[in-house]
């Protein structure tokens, strides 16, 4: 039932100088609409983005693995030619690995650093998972930009169908960075964080590592989109149910 | 007490009717009394993917009710179906071995299964990771609901879409075949049911005892 | 008037028993919870902030007698707590701006910056709060509690790593905040107690 006030959100009313019975001399601060919920994940996304560009964390600990492991695998597989379901394979090898190292820091520094629970008296859980799924899209995009083609020059790619390529990088991505954020949610309140997150989001990212590979390969070896079709609408499912799982759940790992 | 015995009895019965009563394979089989394997295969895949499904239900049941017995029923109905899934896999495995000549053939309904696995593995692994009990029960239960839909794909999706070595499941089995593949199917239901009951007895106990 | 009651409180961790039978009405005023050290003092504010969910029993809210749902808890309470840290990397002003704006608040930055200076903290709102010292990230975290004005507030050990001004500060705080509403103060300090109008003492 909410409570009534005449205020809107926001606004700061004037004291009294007398607390007067009746009057409440506060007033509700919950959001109302799915914008004002979005506009409190946008504070937390900036602040996020913030953080990160000054502390790096997270960027450090992806590109390092990226690099290191496109180096590696460039080294032993480069020079000689490997087929397309393996060079399908070993990018999205790259891309789940450098993901794993990195999309857990959002939720794992906040309990590490303890800032955890000024963030829960403050922020609707709501608020708190929009933003930090925003921010580790972004993040993981921004690795794809600069992996993705180094990948396709080291390894000599021929891409013949780039529209389903980069529609099977967008969506594979989409999937990746919500269930990857929700089950960082769930590491950060265990301990050993660092090899269960991995050990949690393999099974559960099965099905989109699946299609995503797929639909890689379709896109290297075709130039129709509806090679890989079946694919992509996999993964867009995907997407789709576990980011309504996700916002049905995440208050119960949020919440103590 | 008298459960007990007489599911003892069954199962016995149901493993020598699996030699004697059953005829061996069609001419698919290379080796057709290698067919027989389907008593014990097939209930103890089903036993493997029921078993994750009411430990999904208990999760869920947790989450509205926050009784930690609907934790402890999550999570032993999770354990006996880690079991039931390993000895699918196991039989499967020396199916293949038979069959085709190789243990391992990464067609899709063995991955689902070894996937399925892997899902009970990270369960484990995170109630193991986890202090104190209604944190441990909380984020178990949300890990298990947000693996039923992978899963839902793996076992069902899946297999039908790809092709896969494995023999189709909707097939009709002859009548012959069915007169020990359904007793085995309840046999195997019960067992898990057993072992259900004993452990969840166990359990009760236990929260009891902590409570005082 | 917002009231605030406890109904029969109680905590464990696993077999240890914590909290046990707390009672508690008040709808203004300074209400100081003394005890030894792991009576529990923190745990029952951390409760009432919402932070925890008791073992049993209920934290209830009202609002003209009316109680509040539980998502209205966070509009409701603020807290100042030991364990409580806000973000190194950022800086007074820019943690109390990213706090006020994800709470839906639209205070503006001189807003904020005058409750800064109002805890002694003038000049140094574009420093890091990594580059605080103990005493200052503790004013910090009280303008933290305050930005939405709650009518509850919560003190847990406040004037740890205070010096004098800041001690004074807090008690001019806490007498102002007396009157508009309620203030629960968790504390071992006899100087800290005093403002209390009744005492829950904690620990068997």
């Amino acid at each position: 039932m909410p409570v009534e006030t005449d205020l809107e959100p926001g606004r700061r009313p004037a004291r009294p100088d007398v607390a007067e019975p009746g009057i409440s001399p506060y007033r509700s601060l919950t959001p109302r609409s799915t914008v004002e919920m979005l506009a409190r994940a946008a504070a937390v996304f900036r602040k996020d983005i913030t953080s990160e560009f000054r502390t790096r964390y997270a960027v450090n600990a992806i590109a390092l693995f990226a690099v290191t492991t496109l180096v590696a695998v460039g080294f032993a597989v480069g020079g000689v030619g490997i087929s397309q379901p393996v060079q399908a394979s070993l990018l999205w090898i790259v891309i789940y690995f450098s993901a794993m190292s990195g999309l857990s820091r959002v939720f794992v520094r906040e309990e590490e650093a303890r800032t955890a629970s000024a963030l829960r008296l403050a922020a609707a859980p709501g608020a708190v998972l929009g933003g930090k799924l925003l921010f580790n899209l972004v993040l993981l995009v921004s690795l794809e930009v600069v992996i993705v083609p180094l990948f396709v020059g080291m390894m000599h790619l021929e891409v013949s169908g780039w529209p389903l390529m980069l529609a099977t990088l967008a969506a594979g991505s989409a999937g990746l960075a919500v269930t990857a954020t929700v089950v960082a949610a769930i590491v950060s309140k265990a301990n050993a964080k660092g090899a269960l997150f991995a050990v949690l989001s393999f099974p559960i990212l099965l099905p989109l590592l699946v299609g995503a590979i797929h639909g890689t390969q379709a896109a290297l070896s075709s130039a129709r989109f509806a090679a890989g079709m079946q694919d992509f609408k996999l993964l867009v499912s995907y997407t789709g149910v576990m980011f309504i799982v996700s916002l049905f759940v995440f208050r119960f790992i949020w919440e103590d | 007490m008298f459960l007990k015995i007489l599911l003892g009895i069954w199962m016995a019965g149901v493993i020598v009717a699996a030699f004697l009563v059953t005829p061996p394979g069609g001419r698919d089989f290379l080796d057709p009394d290698s067919a027989r394997i389907i008593i014990f295969h097939v209930p103890n895949a089903v036993v493997a993917v029921t078993a994750f499904f009411v430990a999904m239900l208990y999760a869920v049941k947790y989450l509205r009710g926050r009784d930690l017995r609907d934790d402890a029923k999550s999570a032993i109905s999770a354990e006996l179906g880690l079991v039931f899934a390993a000895l699918a896999i196991v039989t499967g495995s020396l199916f293949a071995r038979m069959q085709w000549g190789s243990w391992w053939n990464w067609d899709p309904r063995e991955t689902g299964m070894v996937v399925l696995l892997l899902v009970y593995a990270a369960y484990f692994a995170l109630r193991s990771a986890v202090d104190g009990a209604d944190r441990r029960a909380s984020l178990s239960a949300v890990y298990g609901i947000m693996a039923i839909a992978p899963m839902l794909f793996l076992t069902l999706v899946l297999p039908r879409v790809v092709f896969s070595l494995h023999p189709p499941t909707a097939v009709a089995y002859p009548k012959a075949q069915r007169l020990v593949l359904v007793p085995a199917m309840l046999g195997f239901l019960g067992l898990y049911l057993w072992l259900f009951r004993i452990r969840t007895a166990v359990a009760e106990v236990r929260l009891k005892l902590k409570r005082y | 008037m917002v009231s605030l009651e406890l109904r029969d409180i109680s905590k464990s961790f696993g077999s240890r028993e914590v909290l046990s039978g707390i009672n508690v009405l008040m709808d203004s005023g300074c209400l100081a919870v003394t005890g030894p050290n792991g009576s529990g003092k923190s745990t029952l504010l951390r409760i009432i902030a919402g932070l925890l969910a008791p073992t049993g029993g209920q934290v209830v809210l009202r609002s003209d007698g009316r109680p509040a749902p539980p998502e209205l808890r966070r509009d409701l309470v603020g807290l100042v707590a030991p364990d409580l840290a806000l973000y190194d990397e950022l800086s007074a002003i820019e943690n109390l701006r990213f706090f006020a704006r994800v709470r839906g608040l639209r205070t503006a930055d001189a807003e904020l910056a005058a409750s800064l200076e109002k805890l002694g903290l003038a000049g140094r709102e574009n420093d890091r709060l990594g580059s605080y010292s103990s005493g200052m990230r503790q004013r910090v975290k009280c303008a933290f509690a305050l930005l939405h004005d709650p009518p509850v507030l919560l003190l847990d050990e406040p004037s740890a790593n205070l010096d004098e001004t800041g001690a004074a500060a807090l008690d001019s705080l806490v007498a102002e905040h007396r009157q508009r509403g309620i203030v629960v103060l968790a504390s071992n300090h006899p100087a800290e107690l005093r403002s209390g109008d009744c005492v829950l003492q904690l620990g068997d």
